[in-house]
């Protein structure tokens, strides 16, 4: 539809009654840093859907082996789940610390997420660990296979973000609250907050309504 | 010290992938000894690999798309010469030997062919197309190029050390398993396709955000040209589907490395959860390659018609609407495996529904045609060879989509025919509409017209000899993968296919040629008004080849068809007045970042395989360091002066000055 607009708003698009807003232009690198870390965050959902799924298909396949219920300790997953709340609670601290550019509230926010998270990671070691030494360890049904891959699959994200963490705190310590800094320390926030949103979920599907049982 | 690596993995006495290999192997070489005797390293270097420029890196998806064709087409080659020949008889090869080559051309030509080819396509295109200066990650671009890289390397590596998978393109399970597969060659498939797998969701990531959230001024969504539209889409469907490939390879590779029981016959595995997964990622998958494909046609059929695309708005619904039904079939890859009637009958429904906003496309193709004033040049020729072949394959796709027809069909020739249909005839025609059309614009000078219109009349009938007789022998019983049979009525349709191979050879040889003729008379076919075909988007607005800042300031956009408007707006208003005011532009620098991650990947990649432990830690620890360095660049932008910008741009200015005076009649 070749068409000369005239200036202004115009009716640069015939189909529209009306006014039509025009698009300003290319956003902010702010803007599409943390959006496209969003959509990689979704896909990261996606991901840990399947192996949802697959927990929900395996869920039942004991082969012999012990159920959920016989191996759960609540109160073991309540201390994780405790620290890991806790821990998305300090990161925002520490957000906003960087925002205000205040170094010393921001370490700390930092150094207590990084302890909460270690102390989550050590909990679900000895877990795994203790299965383990039991003879229940991922090979021995298609349920503790499940269970092991779905639960080490976020225990790995943890790793990852701990170690994410650690470099964004050398960097902040090495260059101070740059530009490009505080956009790396939102995508960071965001990948934890995230991590906090499938643990929610880890702890329904698997532990509540695997000691339920 | 080196895992399972020793010299038997080494096919002494199996001349056919020895042979080929040297061949390879002494190819590239004698490029490596051309290149660094010639001085072209610093080049290479600094202007291609360590690029961050998201024309160059669509330059170089397209070629590594265009050398893995070859690769692929040569397994293709050597598969219809067996069939031909294997007729009460072994055929010359041995069965493991060919079911390697089937499984290795699937996952070619689906991950290293069509892929690339598709998604070097949207690099090189689209930020032009939308006006501005460069995808949303520019860094991450060549990450996820090389990681791509990294993947087919691996593929090829599994020619001479070791062995390819034997069980298709899907390595479905329980084959797959150890206790079937205990070689090699399912690790080689599972972790080329996740090194590659995490390279295309970086690209999807990435131009996603390219489409969303970088668009020049007034450029409104519903004046995207029609290729931005499917590329979003198609890259929506990357972002949503290929983590579902990744958890399933990462089970299977779990289940092969440490026990795990997600798809075992043993305790308690389920072999059809696999079958689920790995569909709810391959129908997708189809609609990622062709989506795009559909997308170069709305573009060359506008141009070469000399008309807007009819009915555009159907256009955008349609590829919408496909983007989301595309993800509520995938059982009908499967409907034979007892899920029963109802759970087919629904399926089967959903699966033909996506054929009508496919049928409102070729529609909307042939309204754009009709009365428009057409130009049968070489884009233009394979868009409509594409309208003749794809309604075939898609009226066959439907038929595949009856339940009950699928009983008689599934894995039987007729369907191999089908998908090579859409494919080929799709995804393929696709590419090469796009690399013709778009030719031009990445280097400043036309591809040679003879040779492209060879080019594509032996590829379409070569198509045709080659596809037609699967349909029949599909029909007369013959099912898929056979390495030797003996049944005399399949015998002859068996060799026109080889035939028709051929002739589709001969094609691939033309389009060869056309590369060698054109560059050698790049002088005579040198287009220095950016804009060979009168085109309507704005690609076409720039220098051909674009500068690295594409424009020297953003374009204004007033409607659909940004450029041609342009063209007729300055034609109307006797152009060319006011002197913009140039102004400093930043651009991303180039970063070696992207070759050493891959390089750090392919080592990692090879020790897994190998199960190689202490070399899997190195390439780990390589892979993050190399990310933390890249962290810590204190400049990753540099500066490209006003007066340097205005200079550049002079040029392009004065040539479109001449170009809208002459064209620009409606
Ligand atoms: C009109 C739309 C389409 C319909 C209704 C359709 C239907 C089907 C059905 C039912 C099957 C499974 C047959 C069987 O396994 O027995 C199938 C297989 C296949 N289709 Fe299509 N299809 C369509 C379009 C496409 C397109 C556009 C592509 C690719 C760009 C494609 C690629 C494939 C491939 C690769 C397979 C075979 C996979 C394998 O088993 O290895 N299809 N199609
Ligand atoms: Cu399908």
């Amino acid at each position: 539809m070749a068409m000369t607009a005239t200036a202004g708003h115009a009716h640069a698009d015939p189909h529209h009654i009306g006014v039509v807003i025009e698009h300003p232009g290319p956003a902010s690198k702010r803007i599409v840093t943390a959006y496209g870390f969003w959509v990689f965050l979704l896909s990261d959902i996606v991901m840990f859907s399947c192996f949802f799924a697959a927990y929900a298909v395996l869920s039942g396949q004991t082969a012999g082996g012990p159920r959920g219920s016989e191996i759960f300790e609540q109160r073991n997953v309540a201390i994780e789940t405790v620290c890991l709340l806790l821990s998305s609670f300090t990161c925002g601290m520490a957000s906003i610390a960087a925002d205000v550019r205040n170094r010393f509230w921001f370490y700390l926010g930092m150094t207590v997420t990084c302890l909460l998270g270690v102390i989550f990671l050590v909990i679900e070691f000895r877990e795994f660990a203790d299965l383990v030494a039991r003879g229940y360890g991922p090979s021995r049904s298609a349920f503790l296979t499940a269970f092991f891959s779905l639960v080490g699959c976020h225990g790995l994200h943890v790793s990852a973000g701990v170690l994410w963490l650690l470099t964004m705190m050398a960097q902040v310590f090495a260059k101070g609250f740059r530009a490009d800094i505080l956009r790396r320390m939102m995508c960071f926030a965001l990948f934890w907050h995230a991590l906090d949103i499938i643990w929610v979920a880890v702890f329904s599907v698997v532990y509540l309504l695997g000691s339920g049982a | 010290m080196l895992g399972k690596l020793d010299w038997s993995a080494i096919p002494f006495d199996q001349p056919i992938p020895l042979i080929a290999g040297a061949v390879v192997l002494v190819a590239i070489l004698g490029v490596l000894i051309w290149v660094v005797v010639k001085g072209h390293l610093p080049y290479l270097w600094h202007e291609w690999i360590t690029s961050v420029d998201h024309k160059r890196i669509g330059v170089m998806y397209i070629l590594l798309a265009s050398v893995m064709l070859l690769r692929g087409g040569s397994d293709a080659i050597m598969m219809r010469i067996q069939q031909a020949v294997a007729y009460q008889s072994q055929g010359y090869l041995p069965p493991e030997h060919y079911n390697q080559i089937f499984s290795a051309h699937g996952t070619i030509m689906i991950f290293f062919v069509a892929m690339p080819f598709v998604i070097g396509l949207m690099n090189l295109v689209v930020p032009l197309q939308l006006g501005v200066r460069d995808v949303a990650f520019p860094t991450l671009n060549s990450v996820g190029f090389w990681l791509t890289a990294t993947g087919a390397l691996l593929v090829n590596l599994s020619l001479v050390i070791g062995e390819f998978a034997r069980t298709g393109w899907l390595a479905f399970p329980p084959l797959s398993e150890l206790s079937y597969s205990p070689g090699v060659g399912v690790d080689y498939y599972a972790w080329s396709l996740q090194i590659s797998g995490v390279g295309t969701l970086v690209a999807g990531i990435n131009l996603v955000t390219t489409v969303l959230k970088l668009r020049t001024r007034g450029m409104n969504y519903l004046r995207m040209p029609m290729f931005c539209w499917t590329t979003l889409a198609s890259n929506l469907l990357i972002v949503a589907a290929f983590p579902i490939l990744t958890a399933t390879l990462a089970m299977l590779l779990l289940d092969r490395y440490l026990g795990f029981h997600f798809f075992t016959n043993e305790a308690g595995g389920n072999v059809m959860m696999f079958m689920n997964l790995i569909w709810a990622w391959g129908h997708p998958e189809v609609y990622i390659l062709v989506l795009p494909a559909f997308g170069i046609f709305s573009e060359v059929v506008s141009t070469f018609s000399g008309k807007a695309l009819f009915g555009y708005r159907s256009m955008v619904l349609a590829t919408m609407a496909i983007c989301v039904i595309s993800f509520m079939v995938w059982l009908h890859h499967f409907f034979t495996m007892g899920a029963g009637p109802d759970v087919n009958a629904i399926f089967g429904i959903a699966s033909m529904i996506i054929a009508v906003p496919t049928g409102v496309k070729i529609y909307n193709w042939l309204f754009t045609m009709y009365g428009g004033r057409i130009r049968f040049a070489t884009p233009m020729l394979w868009a409509v060879g594409f309208m003749v072949t794809f309604i075939v394959g898609g009226l066959t796709g439907v038929l595949l989509a009856v339940p009950p027809a699928d009983f008689m069909l599934h894995n039987s020739m007729f369907l191999v025919a089908h998908f090579h249909n859409v494919i080929i005839g799709g995804v393929l025609f696709g590419a090469f509409a796009g690399f013709e059309y778009w030719f031009p614009k990445a280097f400043g000078f036309r591809l040679d017209e003879r040779w492209g219109k060879a080019a594509f009349w032996f590829t379409f009938l070569g198509f045709f000899i080659t596809f037609i007789p699967l349909y029949v022998a599909g029909m007369l019983g013959m099912t898929r993968r056979m390495q030797h049979y003996d049944v005399a009525a399949w015998r002859p349709w068996m060799i026109v296919a080889a035939i028709g191979m051929a002739v589709l050879t001969i094609g691939v040889i033309c389009q060869i040629m056309q590369l060698v003729v054109s560059i050698r008379n790049r002088e005579a076919l040198r287009d220095r008004t950016g804009d060979p075909w009168d085109g309507r988007s704005l690609e076409w607005a720039t220098a051909s080849p674009p500068p690295v800042f594409n424009f020297a300031f953003n374009p204004d956009v007033r409607g659909e068809d940004a450029y041609w408007d342009m063209k007729i707006h300055a034609r109307q208003q006797s152009l060319g007045h006011d002197v913009p005011e140039y102004q400093d532009i930043e651009m991303p620098r180039n970063s070696p970042t992207g070759f050493v991650c891959a390089f750090f990947a392919t080592i990692m990649g090879f020790a897994l395989i190998w199960h190689i432990w202490w070399m899997v830690i190195l390439g780990g620890i390589g892979a993050f360091a190399t990310f933390v360095v890249f962290a810590w660049r204190d400049h990753d932008e540099y500066v490209i002066p006003a007066d340097e910008v205005a200079a550049i741009d002079r040029v392009n200015l004065e040539e479109r000055r001449s170009l809208v005076s002459m064209a620009g009649t409606i």
